[in-house]
């Protein structure tokens, strides 16, 4: 946490309210998100148990498994999940813009012109926290590998076809989820974070309903209010029966509600069950269709309770997108969302070409690649938010890596040489102790085109530079290319434009300390998974 | 560490029942040791755990009560996957060990699990499973398992009772087993649940380290990367048996433990003595519930927040998912406007500003417009004043600047 961060949450302690981190949205925000509300079975990792979802704030739909220790009704959850999911994110998949290209032809090396389709959208999931995402990623790992009937051995368990597409589309997320600045799988606590500060700490602000005490006054509390006295009413407030009034955001459901409500509902369904079974052995017609009736009620009753546990969290999703909607949009989000774009329709077409699911653990070749891309995109959205947002510039100037002020002075120069260059002193006034010797680089922001300067000399509150370029060929400057005295400026000593890394070998050249060309099949896709 | 003995008359025991009043004592098992020892600061919680107070209870009656409790369906599959390893004389328990620890095959067949006798005392299952284990030790041909065996660890003065759930025995020494139902997916295991097991299966190590030298009528070695060289003496690499990716099927992973023993020893010395937090206790204060016939308490709220506050806490937000009076102290921390409350980082970054009022105040100075950066220094502010002065500056004006305000 940084120190403008601390002062925000202390500011936020003072008011009861929660304080801006960003003055603008960092964050794409789709205009057809889905919102998943995932909660699992406990005691056993990525056991589903329900899930609320869909596009439509009005309208969630619920997912159940009656019975989490049966493999077959988790199947069937699977498929029902897959039939509403899936079909979302395919929809993005048919609206394409066509990119001219070139490629290098392998064997001539001649560059051939190519045109590549990139869709015109990407979808958008969004989950409460930090561990929905760790649950989506665990039920994508679980159901990839899933023969279906389609397989040429099927196994004992066939899952239903859509189930291990579900699974890759997951693990596709999940992982690009990994990368600084996505916004394909979002988690709304993670979005708040960026966005406000609490007065309260990093580990508190994991409870979204709690977070979110600090924005609004949480439904239910009497007298209104925000802030501490109802994030603390929000974690611990019970009725009469013991329950939280507020139910966790999951996937982990409140233990007391396990034991009082869920388990007993899932104790009814068993039973219900089991007259089923019995009616239908004795082949009783009509004690058939009342055990049938009965199995109906129970679930029904199931789906009572669980939809009670999901929807207050669903509605705070959706109150976090209505206050993140508020703030204006970033300059640089179509970039990084056409990144977003890039890798949906990469998968898209991965999917359509029949390849195989992703592997339990990456080669050393792709390993290095996810790790190369979100190093440069951490790189490239750190930049980038600065350059879109004065208080994360702010941050910079704190930790004197970026200065700001006004150009009090500006003293004409040019190089030596028989074709001389514009080469203007700037004197800035500036109240920022940037980490600068006279000699280093630094970098002007929001100048088109770039401009570079050199640090001449920095004391306190005042620091002159020499502009060396983004003036133009011309002995003179280009019009409107040097500031001019009193307007503001901003120098930053980090570069703007990320570096690129060295290439990365192809897989094929894999050096032998990272355990040389991978072995085709080694992993097999389809193998004998853990299922009993 | 203190290893003396403290007799059933001895005045510090005494008073320590005085303070837990007629409840019947809470023992210490090695995951609220561990939890003490992330925070070897707080004597509050020092001096609960030493005295044997039920902590649920109290926050019950404090009006916070503790946020934890386990789904029944977490302890059934937990249950479910002890009893499947148990199965069939151990034989899925010692699978996964016997590649990990070479147990030939045929040898697996005479696996001696002697009664622990798991109805006594823990007092009297201490010295059965010390029985056991210098038994097994003595026969280095032998492969012996200890299920469920009990150990005891001197805490600040007083004893703790352990329960580890298994302990190998083979060739003198013995390793510490450790059932989790958390799984190893794709092999690996979730690395914070992993830190967790290794630093409770670290306080059985290093009460097994003792055990062995009390044995050996030797002091325990102050070194916490000395191998000891003694019979029944503890391996320092644990195993971690747990189910393999989404199935009932066990795996062993090696933890080596030292990193978390030598902490665990440290913090555990660290923590203060038990005399010393009594001496400082006001004369005839306890934290006795005074429970009725009908098992409800009748102790005044006020008196019993007067003696709780009687004794400083350490409080930081960790404290709200490992102790049970974490949501009391937080009130109190937020009344008191503490800094910590922010989480523990905070403190350092602030400096001598310990209080947000504080600390508020020296943003304010900054803030103030017209304030020159040279002049703040002379404001004869302190460094860490003087860099929030100048935050609360570049905050103020980036949100000018970006419309926010």
């Amino acid at each position: 946490m940084s120190l403008l961060s601390t002062l925000a949450r202390l500011e936020a302690v003072r008011g009861q309210r929660a304080e801006p981190l960003a003055t603008v949205r960092h964050r794409h925000l789709s205009d057809r998100p889905m919102v998943l509300v995932p909660l699992a079975a406990a005691g056993e990792a990525g056991a589903p148990l329900a899930v609320l979802l869909g596009t439509d704030r009005d309208a969630p739909r619920l997912h159940l498994v009656p019975q989490p220790l049966n493999r077959t009704q988790r199947s069937e959850f699977l498929a029902a999940m897959a039939a509403d999911v899936v079909p979302y994110l395919e929809s993005f998949g048919e609206q394409v813009e066509l990119l001219e290209g070139s490629e290098k032809d392998p064997v001539s090396g001649e560059k051939l012109p190519v045109v590549r389709e990139l869709c015109a959208d990407a979808p958008q999931l969004v989950v409460p926290n930090a561990a929905g995402v760790a649950h989506l990623a665990l039920l994508g790992r679980s159901t990839r590998f899933r023969r279906t009937a389609e397989d040429p051995d099927p196994g004992e368990y066939p899952a239903p076809t859509q189930v291990p597409l579900l699974g890759r589309w997951l693990t596709h997320l999940t992982d690009r989820a990994q990368v600084p600045g996505s916004s394909m799988l979002l988690s709304m606590t993670g979005l708040l974070a960026r966005h406000w500060a609490t007065g309260q700490s990093n580990l508190e602000d994991q409870h979204l309903a709690a977070r979110m005490a600090w924005h609004l006054s949480p439904s239910g509390l009497e007298p209104p209010a925000t802030g501490a006295v109802a994030a603390e009413w929000v974690e611990s407030a019970r009725d009469a029966e013991g329950l939280l009034v507020h139910p966790p955001a999951g996937p982990s459901t409140d233990p007391k509600f396990d034991e009082r409500v869920l388990a007993p509902a899932i104790l009814r369904y068993d039973a219900a069950v089991a007259v089923r079974v019995r009616a239908e052995g004795s082949r009783d017609a009509a004690e058939s269709e009342r055990a049938a009736g009965l199995v109906e009620r129970a679930r029904a009753e199931l789906a009572r309770v669980l939809l009670a546990a999901a929807l207050p969290t669903w509605h705070d999703v959706w109150h976090g997108l209505e206050l993140l909607r508020e703030l204006p949009p970033a300059d640089h989000l179509p970039d990084r969302w056409e990144g977003d774009r890039w890798s949906f329709t990469m998968h898209r077409d991965r999917v359509a070409a029949g390849e195989p699911p992703q592997p339990r653990r990456d080669d050393a070749v792709t390993a290095a690649r996810k790790l190369a891309q979100r190093e440069r995109e951490q790189a490239k959205l750190e930049i980038q938010e600065a350059l879109d947002d004065p208080l994360a510039m702010a941050e910079r100037r704190l930790a004197g890596e970026a200065f700001a002020g006004e150009v009090v002075d500006v003293v004409p120069e040019w190089s030596a040489g028989r074709s001389p260059k514009p080469r203007p002193l700037l004197v800035v006034r500036t109240g920022d102790r940037p980490h600068a010797d006279p000699g280093r680089e630094v970098y002007r922001a929001h100048a088109e085109p770039a401009q570079r300067a050199e640090i001449v000399s920095a004391e306190s509150g005042e620091v002159v530079v020499r502009l060396l370029s983004g003036m133009g060929r011309r002995k003179d400057p280009e019009p409107g290319s040097v500031p001019e005295v009193g307007s503001r400026v901003v120098f930053t000593l980090f570069e703007l434009a990320p570096r690129q890394s060295a290439p990365l070998p192809e897989p094929a050249d894999t050096p032998w300390t990272h355990g040389g060309p991978p072995v085709v099949g080694e992993d097999s896709p389809a193998g004998a998974d853990e299922w009993e | 560490m203190n290893v003396s003995h403290l007799g059933q008359a001895s005045p510090s025991l005494r008073r320590l029942s005085e303070l837990r009043g007629a409840a019947p004592q809470r023992s210490l098992d090695a995951r609220a040791l561990a939890a003490l020892a992330a925070n070897p600061g707080c004597r509050r919680r020092a001096l609960l755990d030493a005295a044997g107070v039920d902590k649920t209870a109290l926050a019950d009656r404090l009006g916070r009560p503790a946020p934890f409790g386990q789904s029944p369906f977490a302890i059934r599959r937990g249950l479910q996957f002890e009893s499947r390893l148990k199965r069939d004389g151990y034989a899925v328990l010692m699978e996964p060990l016997r590649r990990l620890l070479g147990v030939p095959e045929d040898e697996v067949a005479s696996l001696a699990v002697p009664d622990l006798l798991p109805s006594l005392s823990p007092a009297m299952r201490t010295e059965r499973t010390s029985a056991a284990l210098a038994e097994a030790a003595a026969d280095p041909s032998a492969w012996t398992l200890l299920d469920r065996p009990m150990l005891r660890l001197e805490v600040a003065g007083s004893p703790a009772y352990l329960e580890p759930d298994a302990l190998v025995v083979h060739g003198g020494r013995c390793t510490v087993v450790e059932i989790k139902s958390f799984p190893v997916l794709d092999g690996s295991a979730d690395p914070a649940k992993v830190g967790a097991a290794a630093r409770q299966a670290a306080v059985y190590v290093l009460a097994l380290q003792q055990a062995a030298a009390r044995a050996a009528g030797r002091e325990p070695s102050a070194d916490p990367y000395a191998e000891q060289d003694l019979p029944g003496a503890p391996e320092l690499t644990v195993l971690l048996v747990c189910p393999k990716d989404f199935s009932n099927r066990p795996v062993a992973m090696p933890v080596d433990v030292r990193r978390e023993l030598s902490t665990t020893r440290r913090q555990l010395s660290r923590m203060t003595k038990v005399e010393q937090l009594l001496a400082a206790l006001p004369e005839g204060m306890t934290f006795d519930l005074a429970r009725d016939d009908s098992g409800a308490p009748t102790r005044p709220v006020e008196e019993l927040t007067r003696a709780v506050e009687a004794v400083p806490a350490a409080y930081g937000p960790e404290c709200i998912s490992t102790c049970e009076l974490g949501f009391h102290c937080r009130a109190q921390a937020r009344c008191a406007g503490a800094v910590e409350q922010l989480g523990r980082g905070v403190r350092g970054e602030l400096g001598s500003l310990r209080t947000v009022e504080a600390a508020l105040a020296a943003a304010g100075r900054g803030a103030e417009p017209g304030v020159e950066p040279a002049l703040l220094a002379e404001l004869g502010l302190d460094e860490a004043s003087e860099r929030l002065a100048y935050a609360a500056r570049l905050r103020a004006e980036a949100l000018a600047a970006g419309g926010v305000r």
